[in-house]
């Protein structure tokens, strides 16, 4: 099988910009790079995927930007302001923060990671079945939604935590426990703003059974607007999990949890301020990159809030 | 091929039961063409979209090959009778390229030599291959219908329901699309029953066209009719001569039909 037309221009952005791609891939990848391409052109956005891609970059070499492993007490150097060695300062027991934080990314991206998991499909799956449905299975999924989303957040999360018991796959349980229903609302909306068209009504009338036509048809509509409200949460779970943290329900001491660690740095907050102040301004930075992001997304992702 | 009897579609309940379709019967032979005409909530498309069992209810017979059709729609059904939308924007998935809308017909009756058989339904359309792996926002209107038409045909079909398969187009692209369908009609030996407004474009395609009116059939009148312009009833001049284009004076003339 020979192509009709040659790719016009050579290279990579010749491939990604021909108008006659020639396999599913290369026209996925293409319209990939579109949107990188509008994204780029969003400096706040960018800002916040630099942020992202810091987190991610510390998370995945904490090994070689450490010298410590933030965990091993050095009561010989406790609570040393910031300084050439220590660019953080040191803790009551002596370790570096800067390292502690930098292995805290690796707790926090675990935590983020594990609750989009659990969170994305079941919210898309609740949402996509209810909104397809309709009928009586849409009124019973949506009234156990409700009873989800009638309780705050932190509120809930912590009750779980009390049953279920301290640490961070608890936490991280009761995290997603608690932040599922939003996905399940969205996804529904989606699904019932296109679950009439034609092109669904052509499935079935292909014979597509109900199960293939969400999968393939409802779903990836759907994902567009859950990746970026998954974004744009992805700063409440961190502070949730900081909360948690914070309270002693979440990760257990002595594992550097920014939360856990604002928790035992406040009572000495007025001498040392920069033992809380440094995990507290890692959440606020790695909060703020995921909501730009999130930001950036909706506008590259979403084409109903596409802003001229 | 399709026959129907007696047809009558209802929505609603108690006061506010709509009739959209009264005791409409007509019947298409294997190889024809077959127009139902009328205008805007005649119950024309709501005939074909009970055919297609899109909407399940009716009260009447259909059937189609000789067997009667129920509301759940069987895979031998879906294969033997395929649809065409009247919206080209609409009827195609905006993710997926038309190589995955072409495809899916393919995978869902587990039909083999998919790749031979998405180039040849492009070709069959007049499509080159360069159209495989694009997005329908990449396309054309009328480029897009010939995807939607390539798609309905893939399965290879017995009967096309054509859903005002060209009102949404351009007067050039319409008679495109409308060529288009004659030469596959041949080509293949399908039936078409094919729902429009138009009479121009119906008188272009089919052998036989029932005129409706508020959920009726007005009269049914062949293309000798139509091209000589004497029907048996006044509605029916009427929607002809509203179908040759804005006349004050025929604009003037006009009356409502109960």
């Amino acid at each position: 099988m020979t192509m009709a037309t040659q790719p016009r221009a050579a290279g990579l952005r010749g491939w990604l910009m021909d108008p006659s791609p020639a396999s599913t891939w290369q026209a996925r990848a293409q319209r990939g790079y579109l949107g990188w391409v509008g994204f780029r052109s969003n400096p706040i956005a960018m800002a916040g995927f630099v942020i992202v891609a810091a987190l991610l970059l510390a998370a995945a070499f904490a090994p070689w930007i450490t010298a410590t492993d933030g965990l091993t007490p050095n009561l010989g150097a406790r609570l040393l302001p910031p300084s050439a060695e220590h660019w953080l300062g040191t803790d009551q027991l002596g370790r570096d923060i800067f390292d502690r934080i930098v292995w805290g990314s690796r707790i926090t991206l675990y935590i983020v990671i594990l609750v989009s998991i659990i969170v994305a499909p079941i919210g898309l799956a609740v949402g996509t079945i209810a909104g397809y449905a309709g009928g009586w299975v849409d009124a019973v999924l949506m009234r156990i939604v409700d009873i989800f989303l009638a309780f705050p957040r932190l509120i809930l999360a912590l009750a779980f935590v009390a049953a279920l018991g301290a640490g961070i796959e608890n936490a991280v349980l009761a995290i997603a426990l608690t932040t599922w229903s939003p996905y399940a609302r969205i996804a529904r909306a989606e699904v019932l703003t296109i679950r009439k068209s034609d092109f669904i009504v052509a499935a079935e009338a292909q014979g597509a059974s109900t199960f293939r036509i969400i999968r393939r048809h409802v779903v990836p509509l759907c994902l567009a607007s859950v990746i970026v409200r998954l974004t744009l949460d992805m700063a409440g779970i961190i502070l949730t999990a900081a909360g948690l943290g914070f309270l002693g329900l979440g990760a257990q001491p002595p594992l550097p949890e920014w939360g856990a660690m604002i928790s035992t740095g406040r009572q000495f907050l007025l001498d040392q301020w920069w033992v809380p102040t440094a995990p507290g301004a890692a959440i606020f930075l790695v909060s703020l990159g995921f909501c730009l992001l999130g930001d950036g997304l909706r506008d590259v992702l979403d084409p109903k809030s596409a802003s001229a | 091929m399709i026959e129907i009897e007696n047809l009558s579609i209802t929505f609603g309940e108690g006061a506010s039961t709509v009739h959209a379709v009264r005791n409409v019967s007509f019947s298409v032979a294997e190889g024809e063409s077959y127009g139902l005409v009328g205008e805007s909530g005649s119950g024309k498309s709501t005939i074909l979209r009970a055919i297609a069992r899109i909407n399940p209810q009716w009260s009447g017979t259909i059937r189609v090959n000789g067997r009667y059709l129920t509301s759940k729609r069987t895979k031998a059904e879906a294969r033997a009778m395929q649809m065409v939308f009247q919206d080209p924007y609409g009827a195609l998935h905006p993710r997926h390229t038309v190589d995955a809308i072409l495809r899916e017909p393919l995978e869902i009756h587990g039909l083999n030599n998919r790749d031979a058989r998405i180039l040849a339904a492009l070709k069959d359309v007049g499509l080159g291959p360069e159209f495989r792996f694009r997005y329908p926002h990449q396309i054309s209107g009328g480029q897009r219908q010939r995807i939607a038409v390539a798609r309905a045909l893939i399965l290879e079909p017995e009967i096309l329901l054509l859903d005002e398969p060209t009102s949404a187009l351009d007067v050039s692209v319409q008679a495109e699309i409308l060529n288009l369908l004659k030469r596959l009609q041949q080509d293949r030996g399908l039936t078409y029953l094919m729902v429009s407004h138009n009479l121009a474009v119906v008188a272009h395609l089919c052998g036989r066209v029932a005129v409706m009116n508020r959920g009726r059939m007005v009269e049914e009148v062949t293309e000798d009719t139509l091209r000589a312009h004497t029907p048996s009833e006044p509605y029916t001049a009427q929607l002809m001569s509203a179908t040759e284009g804005y006349d004050r004076e025929a604009v003037r003339s006009y009356r409502t039909f109960d």
